[in-house]
């Protein structure tokens, strides 16, 4: 079977569950004791272990198969969730990542985990819990003096065991131990079992046969049994099973045996380790959970209120599609609006009835279908959202600060190639509310807010645009300080320093070259700066604004056009060449004369509603051929605006209001001045898009 | 015998010049040409290629040759390197051959005015024809058209 041809579908789908797993394990962390929780996080690991040994991807598999253990002991109860757990799984998870990651980039998805591995095995076996040495151990009073778990039989065990040597019988502890190359533990166990009931008798097994027949165990197992075979004897048949390592016997007499039965004051500790381990393991957890309390280290329950995780249960009818075809159907249907229009023209010069009729049908059926081609695009905006409650989580734990993300309307869709694009900004912002804006515990205490910060990331659509909000709790921005930094780094004069507005003052961490980080953390990463994020926002024709109360937190919030594919544009006419203005950026149009033109220090400036405001030659910025504004008495203009900043620019002749399909100029031609880029009009010509706020300096 | 080769065959003022097959996506005849304000004068705008908006450039312009309105015969060629979409306006093309890579040197110091950089190699081709094969990489280089703007402006 060539493997090659589900390679996308196994990155696609080995995705999907390292999400589910990432999310459920934060939702766990949040709620240890929903089982329900548990078994979801179970499901994906099994899939996902399942899926990369089908694809030969063994390293994958055998990390997934480790952590699917662990899973496996706390779905059934048997071991409780602590931070050394979910941190040990969340490295498995990175480590997944990484592979997944790997064969993505056409690698082997291999990779040394044998550190992750260990761990888990250690809690696997419960050892973590024991080789902790530290203060649980001593709350635990001397349990963890057991340097190795023994078996506590009960009553009725105990007399089976007893009468049998009593007439003559040997009892023997065994403790058989199998390679760790071996590939069907269970048979193994199953052969040496077989071995000893042939010999005698088998009283007890820890794990349990079951547990056993299902491969349930590490890569040991205990039997006490009673037979009548020496012991040297015993041992040989037992090492003659292949793919056993160690098998050590222990001879039972009754002093070992009142030990294992009736334990001490001192051994009561002691067995209980041994007779359930989980159940001690759970009784330190509970002991961790208040130490960690009190340590008060960071702690992040992320929530989600999108309606979609609400309803896990509704199955969803999708495919998946390429997003190339995609782009592939959009560039093919924008030739069939072309054409369309060409029909429209000729079925008018032609004046038929039904060619009309034709093609007015066809003008419908093909508006569905541009909706439908324009919706296809559409991508919930929780692609994005769903990487943040981990990255918070981490951000917070190595930060040492508590944080609660609140994410709503993740269900909220954007174009695709916004999408795209709006990850590295908004984890920009993100970061700078955990690194900058929410305080310590301390801090946070001693300002009288609960010691837990919350950072809220919305979604919702609002007209034509999509609104992103980041917003948290936190110190808020310090005006003061920000200024001076502003003054002292020479983003503003100290002059014009005085006149900024409060809103002005805080939109002054956007400029370049700001920094209000004392020390540069690696967390925010603060060399870069937050006028990347805005740049960023603004090349996707967005707009990021700031909401601060000091003291009390930050509000970030970017407004994002629907769709970068197609915009509405007004198409205008500089003598033979057409041009397309994006509507978003215009203010309105109008007609002016000569006279009104003021000259103010050699800038040509117009009065406009009871301001001044520059008036900008489009036809000399553009260098066309065959037109010059300067020859005519009466202008049409076009008022632009670029955020509070107004400007006026001259054209030649509006054509009209249109739908246009967004094209770039492609890797060739890039930076060019005042085009943003290029769409495809009625008559199969190219007509250049104007950037508007290139014209206004 | 070297490997074969599979080569378009374009005309440029006097001399005949190869490009690899491979690299070819289509040759279109000449359509309107959408001119892009403030670029380089061998970039003779964008055009309308099914749906994909391609940059235009007159190869005689890139080297520097004397530039003459497009005839019926010329073509553009549309080449894809790397990531790079790019049509080039020649004067014709109208041959496919296959070149033994064997008969391919290693260009001399100025052919036909072009610059060595831009070529590959020479390929002869039986009949005293020579065929100059080009470097699209250098030819598409980007940095050298911003030096040359630079130059302009």
């Amino acid at each position: 079977m060539d493997m090659n041809a589900y390679l996308s579908m196994f990155i696609d789908e080995s995705n999907d569950h390292l999400q589910t797993l990432n999310e459920n394990l934060l939702r766990l962390e949040g709620e240890p004791e929903d089982l329900s929780i548990v078994q979801n996080i179970f499901r994906s690991a099994h899939t996902l272990k399942g899926m990369s040994a089908t694809m030969g991807y063994e390293d994958l598999a055998a990390l997934t198969h480790e952590m699917e253990n662990v899973l496996d002991l706390v779905r059934n109860s048997k071991l409780k969730m602590d931070s050394f757990i979910f941190d040990t799984l969340f490295k498995g998870l990175d480590a997944l990542e990484a592979m997944v990651q790997d064969i993505v980039n056409g690698g082997t998805g291999k990779a040394d985990v044998t550190s992750i591995v260990a761990a888990l095995q250690s809690i696997f076996s419960g050892e973590h819990k024991l080789s902790v040495p530290d203060q649980k151990a001593a709350a635990e009073g001397d349990s963890s003096n057991v340097d190795k778990p023994i078996l506590l039989l009960d009553e009725y065990q105990t007399s089976v065991i007893k009468q049998s040597i009593d007439s003559g019988h040997q009892a023997y502890h065994i403790h058989v131990t199998i390679r760790e190359d071996c590939l069907l533990k269970a048979v193994r166990a199953y052969m040496v079992f077989n071995l000893l009931e042939a010999h005698g008798e088998i009283v007890k097994s820890e794990p349990s046969v079951q547990d056993l027949e299902q491969e349930k165990f590490d890569r040991s197992f205990t039997v006490f049994t009673i037979t009548q075979t020496k012991l040297e004897e015993l041992h040989t048949q037992i090492m003659n099973v292949s793919e056993v390592e160690t098998a050590v016997i222990t001879l039972l007499d009754e002093e070992s045996l009142h030990l294992l039965s009736t334990p001490t004051a001192n051994q009561q500790a002691e067995a209980e380790v041994k007779k359930a381990k989980e159940e001690v393991a759970a009784a330190i957890a509970v002991v961790e959970k208040k130490e960690e309390a009190a340590k008060a280290p960071a702690a992040v329950a992320p929530r989600k209120d999108s309606p979609a995780q609400a309803a896990p249960a509704a199955v969803n009818r999708t495919i998946r599609v390429d997003i190339d075809r995609l782009d592939t159907l959009m560039n093919l249907f924008s030739e069939l609006l072309i054409d369309r229009v060409r029909l429209e023209q000729l079925s008018s010069e032609i004046k038929r009835n039904d060619l009309t009729e034709t093609v007015e049908h066809m003008t419908r059926v093909s508006t569905d279908l541009q909706n439908i081609v324009l919706k296809l695009r559409m991508v919930p905006v929780d692609s994005v959202f769903n990487r943040f409650p981990r990255m918070i989580r981490d951000l917070a734990k190595s930060l040492d600060k508590k944080i609660d993300l609140v994410i709503t309307g993740a269900d909220t869709e954007l174009d695709r190639t916004v999408i795209d694009e709006i990850g590295d900004p908004l984890v920009h912002l993100l970061r700078n509310s955990v690194d900058h804006g929410i305080e310590t515990v301390e801090e946070r205490i001693a300002a009288g807010k609960s010691e837990v910060g919350t950072i809220f990331l919305r979604a919702y659509h609002s007209g034509n645009h999509v609104f992103i909000e980041v917003e948290e709790d936190g110190r808020g921005i310090n005006q003061e300080r920000v200024l001076k930094t502003a003054i002292k780094n020479g983003v503003v004069t100290e002059d014009e320093a005085k006149k900024l507005s409060s809103d002005e003052i805080n939109m002054l961490i956007f400029a370049a070259g700001f920094s209000t980080a004392e020390k540069i953390s690696d967390i925010s990463g603060r060399g870069v700066g937050l006028d990347v994020v805005r740049s960023k926002i603004t090349s996707l024709g967005g707009n990021v604004t700031i909401d601060s109360a000091f003291g009390r937190g930050t509000k970030f919030s970017v407004q994002l056009p629907l769709t970068l594919s197609i915009i509405s544009a007004m198409l205008i006419k500089l003598g033979s060449e057409k041009y397309a203005i994006p509507l978003s950026s215009i203010v309105e149009t109008s007609i002016i004369r000569r006279s009104q033109i003021l000259n103010v220090h050699g800038n040509l400036m117009i009065e406009f509603r009871n301001t001044v405001i520059p008036l900008v030659s489009l036809s000399r910025v553009l260098e066309t051929p065959d037109f010059n504004d300067s020859a005519e008495e009466e202008t049409e203009i076009v008022v632009v605006r670029k955020g509070e900043k107004w400007a006026a620019v001259t054209v030649d002749e509006f054509i009209g209001q249109n739908e246009i399909v967004l094209k770039t100029l492609g890797k060739y031609l890039t930076n060019i001045e005042a085009i943003s880029g290029a769409t495809i009009l009625g008559d199969g010509q190219v007509a250049l898009i104007i950037d508007p706020n290139a014209l206004i300096k | 015998m070297g490997e074969e080769l599979k080569v378009i065959v374009f005309a440029l003022a006097d001399e005949e010049y190869g490009i690899e097959v491979d690299k070819v996506r289509t040759i279109e005849r000449m359509s309107p040409i959408t001119r892009v304000p403030k670029t380089a004068a061998f970039i003779k705008g964008v055009m309308n290629l099914r749906g994909v908006v391609v940059p235009v450039v007159d190869l005689r312009g890139r080297f520097g040759l004397p530039e003459q309105e497009p005839t019926d015969n010329s073509r553009i060629i549309v080449v894809a390197v790397d990531d790079l979409e790019v049509g080039f306006i020649v004067d014709s093309a109208n041959d496919v051959i296959d070149i033994d890579t064997d008969n391919i040197d290693s260009p001399p110091e100025i052919v036909g005015g072009v610059k060595a950089k831009y070529l590959h190699g020479i390929a002869k081709l039986g009949d005293s024809r020579l065929l100059i094969m080009l470097n699209l990489v250098e030819v598409l280089n980007k940095n050298e058209i911003e030096q040359l703007m630079q130059l302009e402006g």
